[in-house]
């Protein structure tokens, strides 16, 4: 009896090893899986915002050169100046607009496409891929055409009788063509929010009593709500730092934020300023990247 | 009196696919009422369409005499409640409880109240403020309950309530359901493919198959006097045998054998004789045992239940199963023995093929 006891307390203190053996070993497996993307964000991603975040604090000198000595927070004080006041609220009301009208158009049908067969859906989630088949930039230059002066929209306008539209180099443009990029990135976590809820759940709201209008807004409305602010951060953001379409669209009464950095860098020569603007135009993603993580959203 | 709920000549198609097909009938104010049948029989459906969740494809439908066939189920008066709970989400007890009235546009401080109230009929008190997921599955189903009932719908519609639930909560919560009913005094329309929950709760049932309404009657006489050969192999255990009717007392089985069997049929008329398992008993074989409600045969196995044995006697042509409550002093008879079926001439039952 003694020995047969003795024998079990014995297995019974093994276990625990082999377990801290086995766990080892399985950690070290996962962190060699993830070297090739830690190493791949350290040197593109890490090194180079250290970077800039010294840089922000530099001196410019007199021959658009960046003095790595007398370290200051001069470019972060011209940031309350007027002019990057009124181009940093342009480029928050403009990418506001854009999420807005994203939102507004992309829910009816992230909708219409959750509700459908299984068949139709892919083939019309193939259909909002489309554009992405295609540079950017040319689809961009497509939309010069569309608006521009002699282009199929103003003939159209003229042959209506509504006159000349001068779309083009305004804000108007620059907004629809953020619209038209970023739409997608609204299309998709909508219809993967709403596609998740059991239409069962309209029913009941129904069958309780529920008008549409009140089913959607008490019950369809805060069940896609994951959906909605995925969404809204994957198209606020980018058209927070847009510089393609602003450049392409907009012309020089518009100019937003992300092609005022380009200029500090490029035509200014001032890389302090333009590293401190790029270091507010992140702090701003932040804040609301945090606030949709504080939300409870897990779709991303 | 009006009946709660009263379908003319309904008919649903789906594209090609009739679901329901030309169904009349009544359900009458503060009866407990079953739609029995496998799935796919078009008892959903049926449900459905007074719920105003599906719109009938002809046909009329009328709750307390008022036509509401292509009315919208929000202005219905009449609440479901579904299969798989359908609860919200996102919503605390209370606010689930709350929802049709809040719909309505009922007071705030009513709808607490009331919803109160009706939490606790269901004993849910003190979870209130717990979120659908945070409860068991009899749980929500009290939630489903309370959710529907607070409304004081004039009928009650269950889709499978309890088919989420394991068997012995599901038992309590049929005698539950029961007298929840008789407590409201509403008519509850059941929809269910258990026969024996349905013949457990219901004042009457309705057997339903592929689209058409086969039986609408009381347990009893569904059970006892099916009126053809699906219901009475659809309802309880059953054993069915081919014949033919003779005369309105003799049908001759299919291998010729003549059996005890009173019927409406005429002479000639293909039919099936039922007879109920338990409604059978074995005794030792004797020599004249062959008789119009007897017969010979072997006993080929044993199947113990607990409260009950199953045998299945075998004979020269097919097999019976008889069914002998475990009561003291109840012979047992190995397989292999000799013995002899019979069964008083009121429990067999002729049906329509």
């Amino acid at each position: 009896m003694a020995i047969a006891s003795d024998q079990s307390s014995e297995e019974d203190r093994m276990t625990p090893q082999f377990e801290k053996v086995a766990e080892k070993k399985e950690s070290r497996r996962g962190f060699l899986l993830a070297l090739p993307s830690y190493v791949y964000l350290i040197i593109f991603f890490v090194i180079p915002l250290i970077i800039v975040l010294v840089y922000s604090f530099a001196t410019r000198n007199r021959f658009g050169g960046t003095d790595l000595s007398g370290w200051n927070l001069e470019s972060y004080e011209r940031i309350a100046e007027p002019i990057v006041r009124t181009i940093l609220f342009r480029s928050l009301w403009l990418a506001f607009l854009t999420t807005v009208i994203c939102l507004l158009i992309a829910y009816p049908f992230a909708y219409f496409l959750a509700t459908r067969r299984p068949a139709i859906r892919n083939v019309m989630l193939v259909f909002v891929m489309i554009p992405f088949w295609t540079n950017f930039l040319v689809r961009n230059f497509a939309w010069r055409v569309i608006l521009g002066n002699d282009g199929p929209l103003t003939k159209t306008t003229e042959f209506l009788g509504l006159g000349t539209q001068e779309l083009l180099f305004s804000q108007k443009a620059v907004v629809l063509g953020l619209v038209y990029g970023y739409l997608p990135f609204m299309i998709l976590p909508l219809y993967a929010a709403i596609e998740r809820i059991d239409g069962q759940l309209i029913e009941a709201s129904r069958d309780l009593y529920g008008s549409a209008w009140q089913s959607f807004r008490n019950v369809l409305l805060p069940l896609s709500m994951p959906g909605v602010i995925a969404g809204s951060i994957l198209v606020f953001i980018p058209s927070m730092g847009a510089y393609v379409t602003p450049e392409i669209l907009g012309g020089a009464k518009t100019t937003l934020l992300g092609s005022y950095i380009v200029t500090q860098f490029l035509t200014a020569r001032n890389w302090p300023f333009g590293a401190a603007l790029s270091f507010v135009l992140m702090a701003i993603m932040l804040v609301g990247t945090v606030i949709y993580f504080r939300k409870g959203g897990r779709t991303l | 009196m009006v009946a709660a709920v009263q379908l003319k000549a309904i008919s649903k198609k789906f594209g090609d696919v009739v679901a329901v097909d030309n169904v009349d009938l009544i359900i009458e104010d503060g009866e407990f009422f079953s739609m029995l049948g496998p799935s796919g029989c078009g008892k959903t459906t049926t449900l459905r369409m007074i719920a105003g969740l599906e719109f009938p494809t002809e046909g009329s439908l009328s709750i307390f005499g008022e036509e509401v066939g292509t009315l919208a189920p929000n202005k219905r008066s009449v609440n479901t409640v579904f299969q798989n709970y359908a609860l919200f989400p996102h919503l605390s007890v209370l606010d689930n409880v709350g929802f049709g009235l809040k719909m309505k546009g009922v007071d705030k401080k009513e709808i607490k109240v009331r919803s109160m109230e009706m939490i606790e009929l269901v004993q849910l008190n003190g979870y209130e403020n717990r979120k659908p997921s945070q409860m068991s599955g009899g749980q929500q189903q009290r939630v489903a309950l309370a959710r529907a009932l607070v409304n004081q719908p004039k009928v009650l519609l269950l889709d499978e309530p309890l088919g989420a639930l394991d068997l012995k909560l599901r038992q309590e919560m049929q005698v539950e359901l029961k007298k929840l009913q008789r407590d409201v005094g509403i008519s509850f329309v059941f929809v269910t493919h258990d026969q024996e929950e349905a013949l457990t709760m219901s004042d009457r049932i309705a057997v339903m198959h592929e689209g058409n309404l086969l039986q609408v009657a009381s347990p009893e006489e569904i059970y006892e006097t099916p009126a053809n050969k699906f219901v009475a192999d659809f309802i309880g255990r059953t054993n069915l045998l081919e014949g033919t009717v003779s005369d309105n007392q003799t049908v001759i089985l299919s291998n010729g054998t003549p059996i005890r069997a009173s019927s409406n049929f005429s002479p000639g008329t293909k039919i099936s004789v039922s007879i109920r398992p338990e409604r059978a008993t074995i005794t030792q074989q004797t020599e004249n045992g062959d008789s119009l409600s007897s017969i010979n045969g072997t006993v080929e196995t044993v199947t113990y239940l607990g409260n009950a044995r199953v045998y299945n006697v075998q004979f020269a042509w097919m097999s019976l199963e008889v069914r002998e409550e475990n009561r003291t002093g109840v012979e047992l008879y190995e397989p292999g023995t000799p013995i002899t079926v019979s069964w008083e001439h009121d429990a067999v039952s002729v049906v329509a093929d």
